[in-house]
Formats: structure tokens, C-alpha cells, sequence
């Protein structure tokens, strides 16, 4: 789960770790007010969305109205704020169709000496989260790692101790972090890495992190995001959830139980298991086919939710055929092929539909189909199924 | 021959008396595992299934010599569970439940590396050894005994893998789910190890998919050790960056995991690379052939 820069703020300073002030504001008054209250001085204005890249980005309706701006009073803030909310914002991360403004922050502005990048991944290979610095702050850390991976650093950490301090001064000593910034350092790495455990987070990246006139280091930028399997036990966290910045089919199928991606294709797919979904969609491609999304109903889904499956995928007004392949293990052949009938009945189906089943209670499934009066086009094997269901759009 | 469980595996279930751990408890029965009782805390002295439930891990193995279990606790007491079946001694611990949190298996991961413990999963459907012991939730008709040992990150996928060396007769020794989530027990190099070593293999396939080095890794270690034909096939060709897939672990981020690099990494291996689902059999007889076989 994503959160914006201001909740990923919130978090930080509750927990320690340096930020500047700053205030959300839904309104241009607002945004005006918020820069009055941080002093009147040199302030930031930075659209809230759930995407990086915000500084480059512009919106659809102004080309000159970048995502982030500097302020240096109310009146200007105010016109930012207006240029921004409300409208579309497009980067590099949130493709063509942009994202829109709902929220903007004002922030205070700093002096900034040295602008590093700090993230926080689990590292997979190695079962530890890993912490990452670079001297390259504000760049985007894959273009780094492409380019120059000698300039990216990295310490490991146990969740049970924390980043300890020598980690620390090793990583300071790398990035050419000296004198009082050192301790400065410390606090904000110990503190940051201490937020990560806590919290449960999948990730945390400051970028850039700053290294002030003064010597201090100060998060520029946040970004958070959390183990979605660990929510249950951070509900402050959950109340951080902005759902107007997720995929309404996706928000409806994971409330059903389902797990759905919406994809740019035009061939819906219904599949029980992430692997057998994925794989799914890997030979309609192969076929000369798009899948129009990834579908998961399950191991243990009951006829309501598949019923509930059919109908997200044919709401995409995109999708003109069907495929559904299911192997049953808990699944059983004849909850698909009942739910099948119940949403032909109550959704009804204008597109070709290809099923292939096979697994426990196969013949019965089978059975269940052919006695209705559903319109299918059955299929003997995953190859034949994905040959039929992109010949249907031929 | 086989590796991991056979027909002298006895089989504890946690989580017994709650509903998918019993009704998967009776599907294992019935394929004629040797399930010897179950474990759920403040149920002791019940009696599910015929067998004996437990409060205790520990009691369990005193009472029965239970050597595996297999864990249906919800996520947020996974954890505890294999730790508990760790300190009980069990041999080979089976973890079924889906949604972990990640930084749980971060501390379990040391403690099951330093024990004399196997951990498959979490999120996984389990361990089957055909006709003899089946620990999981896989549907055990589709399992022939055979020659080719399957290992996958899936379950409904390995389900097909299977399916189609079974229509090939090939048939199968062990499958294991290895689990779909971003640190497993258990890993493809770890299953290399033991299907090397294991006579009856005469094949491996490997099913991998996005997210992770995982598949690199395991293709680095078959170029160097092993010497049985292998297959391999790689889920999620067409899965967008940034998306996470279903299974916690299938994820493309920072332009990294995708299933290009995993194939060409398989391939420069010698491993036979399925390039369809629908072909993961024929793979393996192609591998099985270009050694000779």
C-alpha cells in the first residue's frame, strides 16, 4: 500500500527523522494560508499523487505548470495551488494518462548544500532489509544503478537490532558525509531504518535526501510504501489509504476477494492461481493476442465471487472476448461452471467466451455447461484454449 | 526413492481443528499420507479426524514421533507456528498460509537456516511425493510416479506442469511448492541439491516467475553442479513493472525480476526453456533428450 509525501512526513517526524514544516491544503486559499503560517519565506508547492517524477512532470492542461514549484509569497502559492488542483498531472511514472490532483503540499524551503539519494528495499537474495545511499540525490536510483552502480552504497540490517552506528560511519565516510553531519547522519539513518521495521514498510525512499548549509541531513522527499500483509496490525497506517488513487476494478475485486490487474488488452481472462493467471496471459500474447487484465479468483472462491469475477472483467469496455482457465485442485470445476451459468443469466455475456477446464470435478463442470443454454466455445488444453480465444477476434 | 517425504513421513497438521486445516487434513489422509495427529493450542485431548489433537508441538512429537507438519494457521500466528515446529524438532515443516508479512520471515529465515529444520514455504501448496505422501492442498489424482522431479513458485501452475508430464508419462518423484511470497524456506537451490542426489530423478523442471534473482541464482547453480537434464519455464512474460501479480513475490521493481532476464540467465545455463505453459512437458522431454536420455 502507497501513501502520499505528507502521510510519509507525518510518520518520519512522529518517529524522528528529520523533515521541514509543511501544511496540506485542498484549496488555493488554503495553499496561500499554509505559506503565510510557514514564515513568508522561499516555500514548495508539490502535488500529491501517488507517482514520482513530479518535478519534470506537467500537467495535461498547462505544459508550463510542473508538479513541484517554488513559492516566495501567498499569491504565488495560490496561483500554483490553483494550477494544480483539480488537474491532471503527468510523469514519467504515471503514463499518458496522468493522475489527478486532489491535495497539494506547501512546504518550507532549506539551504541546500549536497543534494544524496537513501532508500530502504528488502533485499530478497540476502532475507534482510538493505539500506542504499548514493551521491547521486534527486536522479532516479535505477538510471544510477544502470550507469554508475559504483556510486550506490549499501548496508544490511536485522530487523530485531537495527542499523547500527559503524554502518553508519561507513556509509558517511563513502558519500564524503564529515564533521557534526556525521551524528547528524546517524539520527537520521538509525531512526529512518528503526521506521522501517516498525512499520512494516516494503519500502521507503528519500530523494533527495539533503545535506543542508548547516550541516544538518533533512528528507527533501518521501515516498512509503507497506507490506499489504502486514496491515492488519498497523491501523493508523490503513487510515492513510487514498483509494481515489487506485483502479476502481481493482479496488471492487480485492473487496471481493479477487485479485485483479487491469492490463491494456482486449481479452478478459479469468484463471484460478497467480502463476497459472500469469502464464494465462503469456500465451494469449504468444498467440498474437492482449490480455486485457490478470485475474486470480483463488484456491477457495465460492460462485458469487466468480459470478462477481465475470463481472469486473466485462465492465472493461475494452474486453471483446473471454478466456477462462481454470484447474481445479481446491477449486472445484463445478463452482466455476455453476457461477458461469449464474453470471451468463445475470450479467449476460456479448462477447466470445473460451473455456477450458480441467481438474477436480471436471466432468461434472462439463456436465453443468453443456445441460445450460450458455453460449461457449470449450477447449481441450491451455494452447488450444489461447488459439481459440484470439481466432474469436480475428 | 524420493526426497523430502515418503510413505514412512508421519505427518502432524497445526492448525487441525480450524476448517481448510481439517479438510485438507482428509484429503491427505485419503491419498494415504500418514497423518498422526493434529496441533491446535487450547484443543488438546479432541479428537479430529480420528486422530489425536495436541496443544503443543512438542507433546505431539512426543506422543506420536511426528517427523513434518503441515501449518493452516491464519498469517498473523504463522510465524510462532514454525518456530514452535522448529523448536519441537520436526524434520520438514510445510507452510500452507498465504499473507506473512515479510519482516516476520525476515527473523524466521536466520532461525530455520540455523536449525536442522526444512522450511517450505509460506503461501505455497505444498509437498507431494507420488503415491506415497502428500502434504498440501495439490489434488493428488492428477500425480503419477515417474522420473521427473517439479518444483515451482505456483501452485495451479505446478498443477498443470504436472498434469502435462503425467499425459506424457513422464510422471513425477517429489513436487514442491516452493511459495509465491518474497523470502520462502526454501529455495530452487536448495531443491537442486536434493533432486541431484536422489536416484529415481532422472529430470528436473523448474518453474519460476517474476520478482526476485531467485531463478538466476538456481540457473548459475545448475551450470556448475548439476548434471541431470532440466526445464524450466518462467510465469509472467507479460506482467506489467511496479504490479504486484497475485503472489506477494511477483513483482517487477526497479526494472529488475522480469521474466526476460530470468530466461536468458536459464538458457545460458543449458537449461530447456518452455517458451509456453502449455509446453512445459515437452521441455522436459527436450532436456531429457539432449543428454541423452
Amino acid at each position: 500500500m502507497k501513501i502520499h509525501e505528507y502521510q510519509a512526513k507525518q510518520v518520519l517526524r512522529s518517529a524522528g527523522v528529520a523533515v521541514l514544516d509543511g501544511h496540506v491544503a485542498t484549496t488555493p486559499d488554503e495553499a496561500a494560508k499554509a505559506y503565510e503560517t510557514l514564515g513568508g519565506k522561499i516555500a514548495v508547492v508539490k502535488a500529491q499523487i501517488h507517482a514520482g517524477g513530479r518535478g519534470k512532470g506537467t500537467t495535461k492542461e498547462n505544459p508550463a505548470q510542473h508538479g513541484v514549484q517554488l513559492v516566495k509569497s501567498a499569491d504565488e502559492a495560490r496561483k500554483v495551488a490553483e494550477g494544480l488542483l483539480g488537474k491532471t498531472l503527468v510523469t514519467i511514472q504515471t503514463g499518458p494518462e496522468g493522475k489527478t490532483v486532489n491535495k497539494v503540499f506547501v512546504e518550507a524551503g532549506c539551504n541546500i548544500a549536497r543534494e544524496l539519494y537513501l532508500g530502504i528495499v528488502l533485499d530478497r537474495a540476502a532475507a534482510m532489509p538493505v539500506l542504499m545511499v548514493s551521491t547521486e540525490g534527486g536522479v532516479e536510483i535505477e538510471k544510477v544503478a544502470e550507469e554508475t552502480p559504483e556510486r550506490i552504497f549499501k548496508e544490511h540490517f536485522d530487523p530485531h537490532f537495527g542499523l547500527q552506528s559503524y554502518q553508519v560511519r561507513k556509509l558517511c565516510a563513502k558519500l564524503g558525509i564529515k564533521g557534526k553531519s556525521v551524528r547528524s547522519a546517524d539520527k537520521f539513518m538509525r531512526a529512518l531504518c528503526d521506521v522501517y521495521v516498525k512499520y512494516d514498510c516494503s519500502m521507503a525512499e528519500i530523494n533527495p535526501l539533503v545535506v543542508t548549509a548547516e550541516g544538518e541531513l533533512v528528507a527533501l522527499d518521501a515516498k512509503m510504501s507497506f507490506d499489504s500483509n502486514a496491515l492488519f496490525r498497523h491501523k493508523d497506517i490503513v487510515e492513510f489509504r487514498d483509494l481515489t488513487e487506485e483502479e476502481p476494478l481493482e479496488v471492487r475485486a480485492a473487496e471481493a476477494g479477487l485479485s485483479y490487474i487491469k492490463l491494456e488488452g482486449n481479452i478478459g481472462c479469468l484463471v484460478n492461481g497467480a502463476g497459472l493467471a500469469m502464464s494465462t496471459m503469456d500465451i494469449i500474447k504468444l498467440n498474437g493476442g492482449q490480455p486485457a487484465n490478470f485475474l486470480d479468483v483463488g484456491g477457495g472462491a465460492n460462485a458469487a465471487q466468480v459470478t462477481e469475477a465475470f463481472r469486473i472483467i466485462l465492465s472493461d469496455p475494452h474486453v471483446k472476448a473471454v478466456l477462462v482457465n481454470i484447474f481445479g485442485g481446491i477449486m472445484r470445476c463445478t463452482t466455476i461452471a455453476e457461477a458461469l451459468v449464474q453470471a451468463y443469466k445475470t450479467v449476460g455475456f456479448n462477447v466470445p467466451l473460451v473455456v477450458r477446464l480441467e481438474g477436480t470435478e471436471v466432468e461434472e463442470g462439463k456436465k453443468i455447461i453443456a445441460e445450460s443454454d450458455v453460449d461457449i466455445i470449450t477447449a481441450d488444453d491451455i494452447n488450444d484454449a489461447a488459439r481459440k480465444v484470439v481466432a474469436t477476434l480475428a | 526413492m524420493s526426497i523430502l517425504v515418503n510413505k514412512d513421513t508421519r505427518l502432524i497438521c497445526q492448525g487441525i481443528t480450524g476448517k481448510a486445516g481439517e479438510f485438507h487434513s482428509k484429503n491427505c489422509l485419503e491419498y494415504g499420507t500418514n497423518l498422526v495427529g493434529g496441533v491446535t493450542p487450547g484443543k488438546g485431548g479432541e479428537v479430529v479426524l480420528g486422530k489425536p489433537v495436541f496443544d503443543t508441538v512438542a507433546e505431539a512429537v512426543e506422543q506420536t514421533g511426528a517427523d513434518a507438519t503441515m501449518i493452516f494457521v491464519p498469517a498473523p500466528f504463522t510465524a510462532d507456528a514454525i518456530l514452535e515446529a522448529i523448536d519441537a524438532g520436526i524434520k520438514t515443516i510445510v507452510a500452507i498460509t498465504e499473507g506473512v508479512p515479510v519482516l516476520d520471515m525476515v527473523r524466521v529465515y536466520e532461525i530455520v537456516r540455523r536449525s536442522d529444520s526444512v522450511l517450505i514455504g509460506p503461501n505455497c501448496p505444498g509437498v507431494i511425493t507420488s503415491n506415497e505422501c502428500k502434504i498440501g492442498i495439490m489434488p493428488g489424482y492428477i500425480h503419477k510416479a515417474g522420473k521427473v522431479g517439479v518444483m515451482s513458485r505456483s501452485g495451479t501452475l505446478t498443477y498443470e506442469a504436472v498434469w502435462q508430464t503425467s499425459s506424457m508419462g513422464l510422471g513425477q518423484t517429489t513436487c514442491v511448492g516452493l511459495g509465491g511470497d518474497p523470502i520462502v524456506g526454501t529455495s530452487f537451490i536448495d531443491l537442486f541439491k536434493l533432486y541431484e542426489a536422489d536416484p529415481a530423478t532422472e529430470a528436473i523442471l523448474m518453474i519460476g516467475e517474476i520478482g526476485g534473482t531467485a531463478e538466476e541464482e538456481a540457473a548459475a547453480f545448475v551450470k556448475e553442479h548439476v548434471t541431470k537434464p532440466v526445464a524450466a519455464f518462467i510465469a509472467g512474460r507479460t506482467a506489467p513493472p511496479g504490479k504486484r501479480m497475485g503472489h506477494a513475490g511477483a513483482i517487477i521493481s526497479g526494472g529488475k525480476g522480469t521474466a526476460a532476464e530470468k530466461v536468458a540467465a536459464l538458457e545460458d545455463a543449458g537449461i530447456a526453456v518452455a517458451q509456453s505453459p502449455g509446453d512445459m512437458g515437452e521441455a522436459v522431454a527436450r532436456a531429457i533428450k539432449s543428454k541423452g536420455g
